[in-house]
């Protein structure tokens, strides 16, 4: 299993946590378009290496949080910077 | 483990005849492991059997003569032992209600009944033997090719062959809980985890410790020591010296019988805790920093012919029966060796007196012909046409390394010619798993235990590099909330915790360990003669009855890979998973194919390593139920109960019905605790409010509540409930009861992840507050009676209102007046340690006005009546807002709340389903919930979605999401019920069907 790295709690098995999902931007809902929102709501990059995703500590601190794993080696890391805009 | 003496255990009506003699077993042994002051009884296929303490069923048995223990799967012949340990694939045995005990390893128990499994009518003399006789049409595939056609016969078939089937028969009669075997959980974690207890395990683990690391070391068989136990005298001195070692270091937990079933990412480890005081199995779950695997070297059978019939031994086999039991495993021995083990099984048979007619050497071209005789050796023939008459043939031909759990991590073995077997490849290890042992090479004890001191040491070392990462690859807590703005000043004061002293952000500092890397010594490789098959045919898979035969003969079909034949023969799929027979079932499919070994590659080694029960994974029986502090009331009453979530509730107390017409006439009270309950405190809440909630809240004033429906961005409705306005920063929310816990966390992805500048604390309170719902024309007549410090009349507290008051003497009620059951009612959210006061208080005081309990399916029918809808009943995963009648909640207007994108885009499309009320013109109907709604007989063009009879009207009604077109008052469908019939309905003007002005409700 992996072990995610909790800023609040330490580093606890991934059975703890929900998998909230890649992180991304939420479009201005006064300006979207269809295809704009829909690609937010339903479209993921699903790459095999680094991405940006958001966990959600249920059984800990209930605390969201966002990391950077490595979709191939579960390598988990900080976060850095500002999430890309993937539209 | 010392028992105290018992006698024989006679159970009466039972044949017991006289109890065999321990003709087998020899004078007692440096090295034995049975206790001969602790001698019981158990019973053997219906006979009573003696033994000591710390004896195997299997060598009890032995030692009393007995050589037979079950019969093969397919070909049903006799079987013996043959490996005398876990694997062994002859001795797998019932034991009591207990099917599929491994007679090679589980100690035998005073008055424990053993059985052998699948014989019949009895093992001596089974029917079934007659397979065997024509073994020539049962070859590889038969089942495929025989029992496939023609294909409406398989179940006829099936019934047939499932009395062929092995596993031990389950008793039907469920055990009494006292008497239920009990199993458990653990959690571990430990610094390093050493998988194998033999002399490197130890070794490990000591070194290990002695670096500072909390070691867990596991070992399979009932004592550590591996191959030392069964040594000579030069092995059990090194022995006790290394059990010493591991008794005083500190930092080492043992676990004898115990077995690491699998290696999981991140070193996520699952150990099978076996034998225990107190459980059945345990199983532990151990996250360990760094894994040093040290799994031994399983000896591997030989292939010839007659190698299955009992009186062939491994030499391992032999030297453990001997040695550990002192059981005598024949009387006149040929030894096939072609390693130092099969000189010192030679040796040690000699030495008790076995009479070792032959030695037939493969290091000088020796090899073995064929095994005479059918329920026991007569005699060998071996190469050469010489024949040696001899009731025992022992095989030392070389071995396997286990390296299950290094393949899970990510080694694939190869092939290495010079030493005949598979070895891991420990460069592909990943930094955190390490190997140590003869599963790496070879050696004499001295190496082996170097090789495993520093493997100890590195291992330690890495898993305090391991330690370091996870403590410092924590990622700063605020990110976008550097230490001492507004927003990280709220997180920490909405936590408890404060950066500067966590566990985050402040050790972040902290140097990585840095000592040197240990110099782990290579280990050396001892050539050994590649053995796999003699020259005749022989069993291959001892477990699934596969002979070499049947895997050329699967070759020649076109099964071209070790795989595919894997998969068509059975080859290692039986009880003992390729352990014994993979290296064996590839040489001979790789001789098949003119390839060499390596390129013919071996099948993948997956989780579990040994066989784990369902109750081990299951662990303790475990069920967290919830209530409300009325339900000892409710059960008292009568009440019908409903499992709702965690939750168990009243769903009515005998009369749903009458309950419903109580609540229209008079008064009726019911317990809603399980209603989502969340504290909202702060200067943003109506920010927030105005994001989750399509409707408008920034106008609700203090002491009002209002209705509210919050939808997901795609549009789909996702909760809904009443949220009041206690103060000026202070809101009480309320959710349905199934979306209690979804809220809570949908709320605060919002303020954590898109909001984080806003200042609002939200604090569940479902359990805090026991809630009642007093309901019905005389509900304020006799809430009044109760209530102080508040006028209920109806100029003071209107409909959509909250009041803070003191009822039936308990402060800090909130009362809520609000209407799902269509009647003038009040919710009353009392504190909940006086829940069962209030309740009884309530019904006490009403007696007069005719007040009773209602439960949930009253409470159903009222709001189905009412035309109120049930999120997740009248709506689905796919229901958008203007498909579930909020037409006039969803505030367009507004900058933005979650989902506006699509409901506007819903709004001027017109698309979609649309909720309404239905009225079958047949009011005896009442359709079924999820019955189609067709259109011209044949489209479906909407379902219902709530039905029941109105007790208020006296005929069905329903709601139901129907296609636009036809959602108009007065439009007709079909409902069509699931016998088929169909029944007309018409579509009503509100949604309401009784009073749908609300005048009940305002009163």
């Amino acid at each position: 299993m992996i072990l995610l790295p909790c800023p609040w709690c330490g580093p606890r098995g991934a059975d703890e946590f929900g998998y909230v999902g890649e992180s991304r931007v939420r479009p201005d809902p006064g300006s979207t378009t269809p295809a704009e929102w829909r690609a937010y709501l339903y479209h993921r990059r699903n790459t095999a290496g680094w991405t940006r995703e958001t966990w959600y500590h249920r059984m800990g601190c209930r605390r969201y949080l966002t990391l950077e794993r490595h979709t191939v080696s579960n390598q988990v890391r900080s976060p850095a910077g500002d999430v890309e805009d993937t539209r | 483990m010392r028992r105290t003496p018992t006698s024989p255990v006679r159970r009466p009506g039972r044949p017991t005849g006289t109890v065999p003699a321990m003709t087998m077993r020899l004078n007692p042994q440096a090295g034995e492991a049975i206790d001969r002051d602790d001698t019981f009884t158990f019973d053997w296929n219906g006979r009573s059997y003696p033994a000591y303490g710390g004896d195997t069923i299997a060598s009890a048995l032995t030692a009393c003569g007995e050589r037979i223990f079950s019969r093969s799967f397919k070909y049903h012949r006799p079987r013996g032992l043959l490996t005398a340990s876990h694997l062994d694939p002859g001795c797998i045995v019932q034991v009591d209600d207990e099917p599929n005990v491994r007679g090679g390893h589980r100690h035998a128990r005073a008055g424990s009944r053993v059985r052998s499994q699948d014989t019949w009518p009895s093992l001596r003399f089974d029917v079934k033997a007659a397979n065997g006789l024509v073994g020539r049409f049962l070859p590889a595939g038969f089942y495929y090719k025989t029992f496939i056609h023609p294909q409406p016969l398989w179940p006829a078939y099936e019934r047939v062959l499932q009395r062929f089937a092995h596993g031990g028969v389950l008793s039907a009669h469920t055990p009494a809980e006292a008497e239920r075997p009990r199993y458990d959980k653990r959690f571990a974690h430990p610094d390093v985890l050493v998988a194998g207890g033999g002399p490197a395990g130890m070794a490990a683990a000591v070194a290990a410790a002695r670096a500072g690391a909390q070691v867990l070391l596991v070992e399979e068989e009932h004592a550590l020591g591996g191959h030392l136990r069964w040594g000579g005298s030069a092995d059990l001195t090194a022995l006790a010296d290394l059990r010493d070692q591991v008794a005083v270091t500190p930092g080492i937990e043992v676990l004898t019988d115990s077995v690491v079933l699998g290696r999981y990412e991140g070193n996520w480890l699952s150990v099978l805790e076996r034998g225990r005081p107190d459980v059945h199995e345990r199983l532990v779950k151990a996250r360990a920093k760094s894994l040093v695997v040290a799994a031994g070297l399983i000896e591997r059978p030989y292939v010839f012919a007659g190698n299955d019939v009992p009186g062939v031994l491994l030499s391992t086999a032999a030297r453990r029966l001997v040695n550990l039991y002192a059981v005598k495993p024949g009387h006149r021995a040929v030894v096939f060796t072609a390693n130092a083990a099969g000189d010192a099984a030679a040796a040690d048979l000699e030495r008790v007196g076995v009479e070792v007619v032959h030695v037939e050497d493969a290091r000088h071209g020796g090899d073995l012909v064929r095994v005479l005789g059918r329920r026991g050796v007569r005699a060998v023939e071996v190469a050469g046409g010489a024949t040696y008459s001899c009731d025992l043939v022992v095989t030392a031909v070389g071995w396997t390394a286990p390296a299950s759990l290094l393949t899970m991590a990510g080694d694939v073995p190869t092939y290495d010619a010079r030493a005949a077997r598979f070895r891991p490849d420990t460069a592909r290890l990943p930094d955190d798993v390490l190997a140590t042992g003869v599963v790496v090479g070879d050696g004499d004890l001295e190496h082996l235990l170097a090789h495993a001191d520093a493997t100890g040491r590195e291992a330690a070392r890495r898993a305090a590099v391991v330690a370091w990462a996870w403590r410092t690859a924590l990622p700063h807590r605020a990110a976008e909330a550097p230490p001492g703005t507004e927003a990280a000043t709220r997180s920490e004061a909405a936590t408890g915790t404060s950066a500067a002293t966590g566990t985050g952000a402040a050790t972040g500092a902290e140097q990585a360990p840095d000592a040197d890397p240990v110099d782990v010594p290579d280990l050396p490789v001892d050539a050994h003669p590649e053995l796999f098959r003699a020259g005749t045919h022989g069993i291959v898979d001892f477990s699934e009855d596969v002979t070499s035969q049947d895997l050329l003969t699967a070759v020649d079909e076109g099964y071209r890979g070790v795989e595919l034949v894997k998969r068509y023969t059975t080859a290692t799929m039986g009880p003992t998973q390729g352990k014994l027979e993979i290296v064996n079932t590839v040489a001979i499919v790789a001789q098949a194919l003119g390839q060499s070994i390596q390129e013919t590659g071996t099948t993948t080694w997956r989780p579990p390593y040994a066989p784990v029960t369902l109750g081990a994974l299951a662990g303790r029986s475990r069920e967290p139920v919830r209530h409300s502090p009325m339900q000892l009331w409710h059960e008292r009453h009568g009440a019908v109960p409903l499992v709702a979530g965690a939750w168990i509730r009243p769903e009515h107390y005998g009369d749903p019905a009458g309950e419903a017409r109580t609540v229209r006439q008079r008064v009726g009270i019911i317990d809603v605790t399980p209603i989502g309950k969340l504290d909202l405190r702060g200067p943003d809440v109506a920010k927030l409010l105005e994001l989750v909630y399509v409707n408008r809240w920034s106008k609700l004033d203090v002491g009002r509540v209002r209705y509210g429906v919050m939808c997901a961005d795609d549009g789909v409705v996702l909760d809904d409930g009443v949220t009041a306005r206690l103060g000026d920063d202070h809101y009480l929310m309320s959710t349905t009861s199934s979306g209690a816990a979804a809220v809570w966390e949908w709320v605060e992805s919002w303020l954590q992840t898109e909001h984080p500048d806003w200042r609002v604390l939200v604090t569940p309170v479902t359990t805090a507050y026991a809630s009642i719902n007093v309901a019905g024309p005389r509900s304020r007549e006799l809430l009044s009676r109760l209530v102080e410090g508040v006028d209920l009349g109806p100029d003071d507290f209107g409909y959509m209102h909250v009041r803070t008051a003191r009822v039936a003497g308990v402060d800090g009620c909130v009362l809520w007046r609000i209407g799902f059951t269509g009647e003038l009612s009040y919710e009353v959210h009392v504190p909940a340690g006086y829940g069962l006061h209030v309740w009884e208080a309530l019904l006490d005081t009403g007696a007069d006005l005719g007040v009773r309990p209602f439960g949930v399916e009253a409470q159903r029918v009222l709001r189905l009546e009412k035309g109120h809808s049930i999120v997740g009943q009248d709506t689905d995963g796919l229901t958008r807002a203007f498909s579930a009648g909020l037409d006039g909640l969803v505030k367009l207007d507004k900058d933005d709340f979650v989902g506006r994108p699509e409901l506007t885009w819903q709004h001027e499309h017109g698309d979609g389903y649309r909720l309404v009320g239905l009225r079958p013109l047949d009011g005896s109907v009442v359709p079924a919930e999820g019955s189609q709604l067709v259109e011209d007989g044949q489209r479906i063009c909407g379902r219902v979605t709530s039905s029941r009879r109105s007790p208020t009207l006296g005929y069905s009604i329903c709601l139901a999401q129907v296609a636009a077109h036809l959602a108009s008052p007065g439009c007709r469908v079909s409902v069509r019920l699931p016998d088929g019939h169909t029944v007309a309905a018409v579509v009503t003007e509100h949604l309401a069907h009784v009073d749908p002005e609300g005048v009940r409700l305002r009163a």
